[in-house]
């Protein structure tokens, strides 16, 4: 991943994050998206949004850090790093200067379940990101050099996003716990030990493999006349080669037997927590159908705003969190999961407020949730379908993120009925399902001492006070 | 296509209509004395409004450091016989979103709502209410006050927190812009609901008050919606012109952490938001560490060394001088070598400033990318609420690609020099062994 502020790992913590405040198209959008697919096996998906004269176009591989074997964790995002190291067409730094002096802002994300690419850029502009774009879908150089130096990059990158945050430790250490053996128990970013010793052979198998046309998928959401875009796909992404992509494998997540507990010590002031559940997401296709759905209006129930349970009885009654929240992905790939994480109150512990937690849950399994609170969660459905589709990018990503995951973006646009759909009972009834102690996972953080340093401040000493700087 | 066909194509694009497709900006100032500004657009059936205050921490005392920003959290927990849930739910039961939040220049109320009246109007209405006259409960403030140490707490945990802390302190001393906006330990529990009666009786008022708009409203819609928010809010004073930055006293200072890598952040006194050379500044800095992989800073310390993840800098306008931040991070053990190199860019850069290749991408790379610094509402309130704070003028997206294009080499660079050419910076280095 490149840039700064727009990149990330988008770890599927975020991605729910995301996913819960969107909730599908409104109605009368049914018709402006336009589906085509090339010759190659390309699908291409265009929505029109004329309110500005502006363009994103997204290639989305179906490729992710849940494909890694143990031993080249993190290799999907090192190799969407060497994206931009140049081709035999357009040598190192050609890509983003273009780009760049176009008007344009680009830039790469890695999930668990895929990687993608995206160019926003004035509406004319829109041929300049398709013959970069397609260019690279099979004409990188991978240099042993240039690898040797990005490698060192991504090491920092995972420096300042997890070692150094201790939050991030824990959730890593969670995830290895909560899914042991199958893929989204690793980290995206790759653990340290297999960055380090990651050799350029291995990227370009997984360049080889998995960078196809037939394994992609273009979104184009804009100011655009889709028989234009779809005719300028075909003369830039037509002429390139397909290769067959093998079905990656169906992990199935282990039968959880009893309550996990780990801790993590790390240095930090704040004491944090990680309780979840293993869940059903869409694609596990559970008993009823309508579960996932119903363990999304679980989560805005819980979370869903200031008016919400976790804010109203845990923060502002109880006083018992600092923050709490949760989260969950009806979308993943290969599992649902169903998490809730805060800090504790000032004179709170960690128990305190595992406790307060688990006794809101099982509120939920005891009596339905109120008219009054599921009728606000639907008004908030309605509302930020509209709000969402303030941004074109995030209009592209829904799209992006479904056709990936599961081959039918129409999946974004039954999202909103599904949610609407929703009974108190089903609420409940998620909640007793599967809110049950044999299915939990807790994940804990033991803070450390930040000790001050009084040497500092060459120039005023009186400036880095320990009061100041050191909480605890 | 074949590279050169791609170059002329570039060439050879012109940016058609831009200027003229900036969006029409009405302004208007109320009986009350607050200024309104607002941009129709009717493509989503909904409405953004930004109330923005000049009553963030540069307003507070030095002693009372965290009170704009616990002023601003608790605007929301109680008016007249509401309570802060009966709040929430005046606003989310019809699936509007509002949030409040203070920094160093700003306090803003932000809502966004769907524009059905019977959805708009009452939440406006609440806004309107609970934000002039919030009755800042005792117990909810003790309970604001111990989650604010908490948050305290949580982002000193952070190596980039304390030293970004330690740069304002140093950058700033005895000017209000040194005030952490999320206060000290000590400040936040001397606050009492005293404090934030006072302070929001005097900043929260329609003389200091932006009322930015965007959205499915026409004007007289607007008007009415403005005029009915503002209506609520004393009169009041605008706040008074804060003091000049004082002079810097250059200095490095470094403070142990016990983090893998080593966060370097230098700084500068730059300008103030209404600087005449703002844009000459903006290019210039885009070659030096604004523009991303087109920056001299990401090149040399992560493109050709591999240095760091990012590696960038920015200047932040305000109302009074605002800093110049450059920052990297890279491992402790090689710490040096990158502030080395940090510092040699910016010092090669600051000797003759962008070669005209450089100028030249830069300038592109604004001007063709203004459509998207404009294309959604959110954007635009935002746009909008800094034209109203700064006293911008109304035609400021009009004339901007032009103001852009007109600029030359020796003016980007005098710019450039002219801010940051003396030797007076600050450095703050936070990591394991420093």
């Amino acid at each position: 991943m490149i840039g700064q502020s727009l990149k990330r790992v988008v770890q599927i913590f975020i991605v729910t994050l995301m996913m819960l405040s969107i909730n599908g198209f409104a109605a009368a959008d049914k018709s402006d998206v336009t589906e085509a697919m090339l010759d190659n096996g390309m699908k291409i998906l265009i929505k029109q949004d004329h309110r500005a004269p502006v363009v994103v176009a997204q290639v989305w591989y179906r490729i992710g850090s849940s494909y890694e074997p143990d031993g080249i964790t993190g290799v999907s995002h090192v190799l969407e790093h060497m994206m931009f190291k140049g081709t035999g067409k357009y040598p190192k730094g050609e890509f983003n200067r273009i780009i760049a002096e176009n008007g344009g802002k680009d830039n790469a994300f890695t999930g668990r379940d895929y990687t993608a690419y995206f160019q926003t850029l004035e509406k004319s502009r829109l041929a300049v990101s398709m013959e970069l774009e397609s260019d690279r879908m099979q004409g990188i150089l991978l240099d042993e050099d240039e690898f040797a130096k990005e490698l060192n990059v991504v090491i920092e990158e995972r420096r300042l996003r997890t070692e150094d945050k201790a939050e991030s430790k824990v959730y890593e250490k969670y995830n290895e716990a909560a899914f042991p053996g199958h893929p989204y128990g690793r980290p995206v970013i790759g653990w340290m030990r297999d960055l380090e010793k990651l050799e350029v052979d291995e990227l370009k198998k997984w360049y080889q493999r998995y960078y196809s046309p037939a394994n992609a998928v273009l979104v184009v959401v804009g100011d655009v006349d889709p028989a234009e875009v779809i005719a300028m796909a075909k003369k830039y992404y037509g002429p390139l080669k397909s290769t067959a992509v093998e079905s990656p494998e169906k992990h199935v997540v282990v039968n959880q037997k009893a309550t996990k507990r780990i801790t993590v010590k790390a240095p930090a002031n704040v004491p944090y927590v990680i309780i979840g559940f293993h869940v059903p997401a869409v694609a596990n296709k559970p008993e009823n159908d309508w579960e996932p759905y119903a363990l999304e209006v679980m989560s805005a129930i819980l979370d869903g705003g200031s008016a919400a349970r976790f804010s109203d009885q845990l923060v502002r009654g109880q006083q018992v969190a600092t923050a709490v929240s949760t989260s969950y992905d009806p979308f993943a790939r290969l599992a649902g999961h169903f998490l809730i994480s805060g800090n504790p109150a000032r004179d709170k512990s960690i128990g305190q407020l595992e406790k307060a937690v688990l006794e809101q849950l099982k509120m939920l399994q005891g009596k339905p949730v109120s008219e009054t609170e599921l009728q606000r969660v639907k008004a908030q459905v309605i509302a930020s379908n509209v709000y969402e589709r303030d941004s074109v990018f995030y209009q592209g990503m829904k799209l992006g993120l479904m056709e990936t995951m599961h081959n039918d973006w129409r999946l974004s646009e039954t999202h909103n009925d599904r949610l609407q759909a929703v009974t108190a009972e089903q609420v409940k009834y998620v909640a007793r399902k599967y809110f049950q102690p044999e299915n939990m996972t807790v994940a804990v953080l033991d803070p450390q001492p930040i000790p001050s340093n009084e040497k500092s401040a060459k120039t005023d000493s009186k400036i880095s006070s320990k009061e100041q700087y050191n909480a605890n | 296509m074949p590279t050169r066909l791609l170059e002329i194509l570039v060439l050879f694009f012109i940016f058609p209509g831009l200027a003229a497709a900036a969006p029409k900006i009405e302004h208007w100032v109320t009986e009350k004395g607050a200024r309104a500004y607002f941009i129709e657009t009717h493509a989503l059936p909904m409405v953004d409004i930004n109330l923005v205050f000049n009553a963030a921490s540069a307003r507070e005392p030095a002693d009372r450091q965290g009170l704009a920003m616990l002023t601003s959290e608790m605007l929301l927990e109680g008016s007249g016989d509401l309570d802060s849930k009966a709040i929430a739910e005046g606003f989310e039961d019809r699936g509007a979103e509002v949030g409040t939040s203070s920094h160093r220049d700003m306090a803003i109320v932000s809502l966004r709502s769907l524009s059905d009246k019977q959805y708009l109007d009452p939440v406006v209405d609440l806004l309107a209410a609970v934000i002039s006259e919030p009755s800042f409960p005792e117990k909810n403030l003790e309970r604001e006050k111990a989650r604010s140490l908490q948050s305290l707490d949580h982002s000193l945990q952070q190596p980039n927190t304390v030293g970004k802390r330690l740069l304002y302190e140093s950058l700033y001393k005895g000017h209000p812009y040194a005030n952490h906006p999320a206060g000290t330990h000590e400040s936040l529990k001397s606050i009492n609901r005293d404090d934030l009666v006072a302070f929001h009786r005097q900043f929260y008022v329609a003389s200091n008050m932006v009322i930015a708009v965007v959205g499915d409203l026409n004007l007289a819609e607007a008007k009415d919606l403005v005029k009915r928010v503002s209506a609520q809010f004393n009169k009041g004073k605008a706040a008074a012109a804060l003091p000049d930055a004082p002079a810097i006293r250059a200095g490095e200072h470094r403070i142990g952490f016990p983090s893998t890598q080593s966060h370097v952040m230098t700084a500068y006194l730059g300008i103030k938001r209404d600087d005449p050379r703002h844009l000459a500044l903006k290019v210039g800095n885009y070659s030096l560490g604004g523009g991303g992989f087109q920056s001299r800073m990401m090149d040399e310390i992560r493109d050709k060394r591999g240095l760091s993840y990012g590696a960038y800098s920015y200047f932040l306008p305000m109302q009074q001088t605002g800093p110049f931040i450059a920052s990297l991070s890279t491992k402790n053990e090689q710490v040096e070598e990158a502030y080395t190199v940090s510092k040699e860019v910016i010092d090669e850069y600051l000797k003759t400033g962008p070669t005209a290749k450089e100028l030249e991408l830069a300038k592109k790379n604004i001007t063709g990318g203004f459509p998207l610094t404009i294309d959604s509402n959110k954007k635009l309130v935002s746009t909008l609420s800094a034209i109203g704070f700064y006293s911008l003028p109304v035609d400021y997206l009009d004339t901007y690609i032009d103001r852009v294009n007109a600029l030359d080499h020796k003016e980007v660079t005098q710019a450039m020099q002219s801010v940051l050419g003396s030797a007076s910076r600050v450095t703050v280095i936070v990591g394991e062994g420093q």
